[in-house]
């Protein structure tokens, strides 16, 4: 179970978040059907460093982005996004 | 003086004993048999990787099948049985299997499935009957396992002299420290082997640790290791089977470490020779711990095989104590050991065991090319060291080879952890190769895999590490290798002429040692395996004493039967007063969400597949949700209370989903709108008034016209602010009243004080559901089943021709408005009841076209009425099918009808 550092609450353990999916598979509102659906099922499966999108679901309920390498689960930043984080 | 009892015989133990010492100082042999032959086994360890002596401890709930003897402590009361025989342990029915050894050879399994299935039914009766391990409790567990978290600088596993050391070391440079040992008392090796470092200084080096702020966790198994140097920890708080002193049988610790030092120590490897299962042979470390820790001596001839110093330890062990040393064999030639003082034979490997059921009686090898044999009564071999990497390989670890040792050493870990002391650095051992014959020399004695299944399987084609362990079984069950897995390897790389590194490795995964289910589960369990949330109203309804109905993680009333009704004559009766009169029920745990700002519309037309901005204030609508792939996902309805301020609702089994996706759309999709979308499921109690009295009972209530069919007014009931919405799920002029939920009960009451004043009658969900199928309004989980499209729904008229909804680029592929799809219908019984979940076909023994989703009956008139999706289902309305259910053995005929079977036009919303 990893450690993710949560830029509000600081580390806390795995079982907190629920994971969403990709940063790169995120459908923009204004794609066009086939690259929105490229996005969707043709998702990339890198070995290595990744974004990815995790929400603090039994925590502060934020959402954040994560880089995790995925192979060895080092986590080399977790940001925070939505409204908030653009003040 | 500890009394117990194995197999119903009545034994004595002495205080510290672990079952199998006990059983050996009973001159106890034989404590099982094989798994797959039934060839009789004794004690071969004094650890937990022992492969032989599984039994089953405790009684009725509290019975632990497959423990092993030498992992479990003796305790007042103590109830042993030994598994895996029948009719008992000394006359064994299965034990024939061992004559037909030849057909149970590696993989037989497999080959048994070839050929005819009737031959497999046949095989499988017998193997099912003659293979296995211990049987699983039948009764609850009646103990309490407890989960506790921890954090610390540095974990320390193993209590060795490398261990304890190193915890000390660390507390005394005041970091926070946990030491775990998997024994009860700490010491480890030290208590066989005490070199210079004795009880006394295990004494002092723990009570330092204390007191420098240390914890000492003992009978405690580090099990996993898992990311992030999580390392989860099992502790025993009471012995398999027996009562635990406080309720709480054993403990799950989560231990996030720092820092963790494997002081792991290392497993000794039997040598493989013919019939080295016998019982009487044993492990020569583990005979150096019965010596000198249990002060017994299971033998009176000894015979000790070597390819190392170390069994020389337990040689003079032995003597210390008094028992006769026959020979001891070593593998090495000369001078290897010639200054011990024993018998030593150099260039000595052992070939061959003879004896009976219960015991050894002589053992023969093949010295310096020439066979000799011995009387002996028991056998220690020491066949080299297997560092236990099990934790550094969980850790994502890698290993070196160490050819003095033949053995794997830890190398680097991508995680914080250093191993150290007999774990990284092995005893030296001379390599020997076996000479015994290989069809009887096991190697895996808890599988029963020799070296020829080996052989075997090499000569079949399975040429990696893998597809052995899966072809011959090698390295499953308890003991996961812990004595196999090598001698495996090397036999492996020597088919494929490889050096032992090279032949690859399985992979080590979690747990360590056994685990019990009931620890896993903590106090997670049984009830507790979900929580509950409680309706606001939950108090008042339970008054009532309906019958409840679970859904999701509510709990709601399915009926309120009266006078001895059944739930289906309640809810009938109460469907019946709807149609009729008018009802009330709880529809407080609809998702609900009030969206509010300048782009409150905007937003809300993202997330809804229809129109929202066109709603005058006042006014709602329904609504319909779509993933992003274009499917419908849920649906509901729409209100404008204010300019700027919208009541969404959705459904209840959809919350949680529904509110995850409202906030990314919001967070990442539009974090520039200027919105703010609240979930406020609970925040309102709501309850919902339906029928043809209903606005009648509305007006009394709210002393005003109550609002028209699907617009929305605020008000206030019994002096208690409400929202009412004008809409209906039932088929009926209705009223949704939403109501904060810490003033719900004041509501509630007058709305049931002027519905009974009326004759209504409150309804449940199970009388909902009858009269929303009989409306054909769709519910969320049955006709919108994660498959269908708005077409499919035929909502599709009712989509946002603007675009611009989430689902919209998704639903643009062709494949999703194609002829063949599944398409909602109504179906009519033309006779008997329509089966729900029942398949839709044209013919009998045709394929099937669709199913039933929902099935009910005209609530006033009777007859039997379902929805269902049908393959283009649209334009087949008239024809007769099957509806058939072989599970259930129903079956009946229908018509395919439009989905309303009740007041299509609408009428009844109309005032």
């Amino acid at each position: 179970m990893m450690r993710i550092p949560c830029p509000h609450c600081g580390p806390r353990a795995q079982s907190e978040f629920i994971y969403e999916r990709t940063v790169d598979s995120v459908v923009p509102l204004d794609a066009p059907s086939q690259e929105a659906m490229t996005k969707l099922f043709t998702r990339n499966n890198p070995r290595g460093v990744d974004d990815e999108i995790w929400r603090h679901t039994y925590g502060c309920r934020a959402w954040m982005i994560l880089t995790r390498h995925r192979v060895t689960n080092e986590i080399s930043g977790c940001r925070a996004i939505g409204p908030e984080a653009l003040l | 003086m500890i009394n117990f009892s194995f197999d119903g015989k009545a034994y004595t133990a002495q205080e510290g004993d672990t079952l199998a010492a006990a059983l050996l100082r009973n001159g106890i042999g034989l404590v099982g048999r094989s798994f797959k032959y039934h060839r009789p086994r004794g004690i071969m360890t004094a650890g937990v990787e022992e492969p032989n002596a599984l039994v089953t401890v405790g009684e009725g709930g509290r019975a632990e099948p497959n423990t092993r003897a030498t992992d479990v402590f003796v305790y007042e009361g103590l109830v042993a049985k030994s598994q895996n025989r029948w009719p008992n342990l000394s006359f064994d029915v299965g034990a024939v299997l061992g004559l037909a050894a030849p057909a149970l050879s590696a993989g037989f399994y497999y080959k048994t499935f070839f050929g005819s299935a009737k031959k497999w039914m046949f095989y499988e009766f017998f193997i099912r009957k003659a293979a296995g391990l211990g049987n699983a409790p039948t009764q609850a567990d009646p103990d309490r396992f407890s989960h506790r978290a921890a954090f610390c600088d540095f974990l320390v596993v193993g209590a060795g002299p490398a261990g304890m050391q190193a915890a000390l070391d660390a507390a005394e440079s005041g970091k926070r420290v946990i030491l775990v040992e998997q024994d009860n008392i700490l010491g480890a090796s030290l208590i066989r082997d005490p070199q210079e470092l004795d009880a006394a200084w295990i004494e002092a080096t723990a009570a330092r640790i204390r007191a420098a702020g240390g914890r000492i966790l003992t009978r405690t198994t580090a099990s996993g290791y898992w990311e992030h140097d999580l390392v989860t920890l099992t502790q025993r708080l009471s012995e398999p089977g027996q009562v635990p002193a406080n309720g709480v049988a054993q403990r799950l610790w989560h231990v996030r470490a720092g820092q963790v030092i494997l002081a792991t120590g290392s497993i000794e490897r039997p040598m493989a020779f013919a019939h080295n299962d016998r019982p009487g042979v044993m492990l020569s470390q583990a005979l150096c711990s019965y010596v000198r820790r249990f002060g017994l001596i299971p033998g009176k001839r000894v015979v000790i095989a070597t390819n190392n110093d170390d069994a020389y330890k337990t040689a003079q062990a032995l003597k210390e104590a008094g028992a006769q040393i026959v020979a001891i064999l070593d593998a090495r030639p000369a001078p290897a050991g010639a200054n011990s003082g024993h018998r030593v034979y150099n260039d000595a490997v052992p070939l061959s065991t003879k004896g009976a059921r219960h015991c050894l009686k002589s053992v023969s090898a093949l010295v310096d090319g020439k066979v000799m044999d011995w009387d002996a009564d028991l056998l220690a071999v020491s066949g080299g060291f297997t560092p236990v990497v099990h934790l550094h390989m969980q850790a994502g670890g890698t290993l070196d080879w160490n050819e003095d040792a033949q053995a794997f050493i830890p190398a680097s870990s991508r995680q914080n952890v250093t191993t150290i002391g007999g774990a990284a650095e092995p005893q030296p051992i001379f390599k020997m190769v076996p000479v015994g014959k290989p069809k009887k020399s096991f190697i895996d004695f808890q599988n029963d895999v020799t070296l020829a299944d080996v052989d075997l399987a090499w000569a079949e084609g399975y040429r990696s590490v893998e597809h052995l362990k899966r072809y011959t079984t090698l390295g499953m069950a308890t003991d996961q290798g812990k004595l196999s897995n090598m001698a495996a390897l090397g036999r492996l790389a020597e088919k494929q002429g490889v050096a032992i590194p090279e032949a690859g490795l399985t992979t080590f995964r979690p747990p360590y040692t056994p685990v019990t289910m009931g620890l896993l589960a903590g106090a997670g369990a049984k009830d507790a395996g979900a929580h509950v949330r409680r309706l606001a109203l939950y108090d008042l309804h339970a008054a009532k004493n309906p019958i409840w109905q679970p859904l999701g993680y509510w709990f709601r009333p399915r009926a309120y039967p009266t006078g001895g009704e059944t739930l289906a004559q309640a809810a009938l009766r109460e469907a019946k007063a709807v149609r009729n009169n008018v009802g009330m029920t709880d529809v407080s745990t609809l998702a609900k969400f009030e969206v509010s700002g300048p782009d409150a519309a905007a937003f809300l037309e993202i997330i809804c597949a229809t129109t929202v901005s066109k709603l005058a204030v006042g006014r709602g609508r329904y609504t319909f949700m779509l993933r992003e792939d274009g499917i419908v996902f849920d649906d509901g309805t729409v209100w404008r209370l204010d300019e700027n301020r919208y009541l969404l609702t959705s459904s209840t089994g959809g919350a949680d989903r529904m509110a995850t996706h409202i906030s990314y759309v919001r967070q990442f999709l539009c974090p520039h709108l200027r919105v703010s979308a609240v979930n406020v499921q609970e925040h309102y109690a709501g309850l919902a008034v339906a029928g043809p009295k209903a606005k009648a009972v509305l007006a009394t209530l709210v002393g005003e016209e109550p609002p028209r069919h699907m617009s929305t007014v605020p008000a206030s009931i019994a002096g208690v602010p409400v929202i009412i919405l004008a809409a209906s799920y039932s088929g009926e002029r209705a009223f949704e009243i939403y109501v904060d939920a810490s003033q719900a009960e004041a509501v509630w009451a007058a709305c049931e004080t002027q519905v009974m004043t009326v004759g209504g009658a409150l309804y449940g969900l199970e009388a909902m559901e009858f009269l929303r199928i009989e409306k054909g309004h769709l519910v969320v989980g049955g006709e919108v089943d994660g498959r269908m499209t708005p077409h499919d729904l035929a909502l599709d008229k009712m989509l946002n021709k603007a675009g611009g909804f989430i689902g919209a680029s998704g639903l643009a592929r062709p494949a999703l408005s194609e002829a063949g799809r599944r398409q909602l219908v109504g179906l009519e019984a033309i006779a008997g009841a329509i089966p729900e979940g029942a398949m839709l076909i044209p013919s009998e023994g045709a394929s099937p076209q669709g199913h039933v989703s929902a099935a009910a009956f005209r609530i006033v008139e009777g007859g039997s009425v379902a929805l269902g999706q049908l393959v283009d289902g649209f334009s087949r309305h008239g024809e007769i099918l099957i509806t058939s259910s072989p599970t259930r053995g129903q079956k009946a005929r229908v018509r395919v009808v439009a989905p309303h079977f009740y007041d299509s036009a609408g009428e009844r919303y109309r005032d």
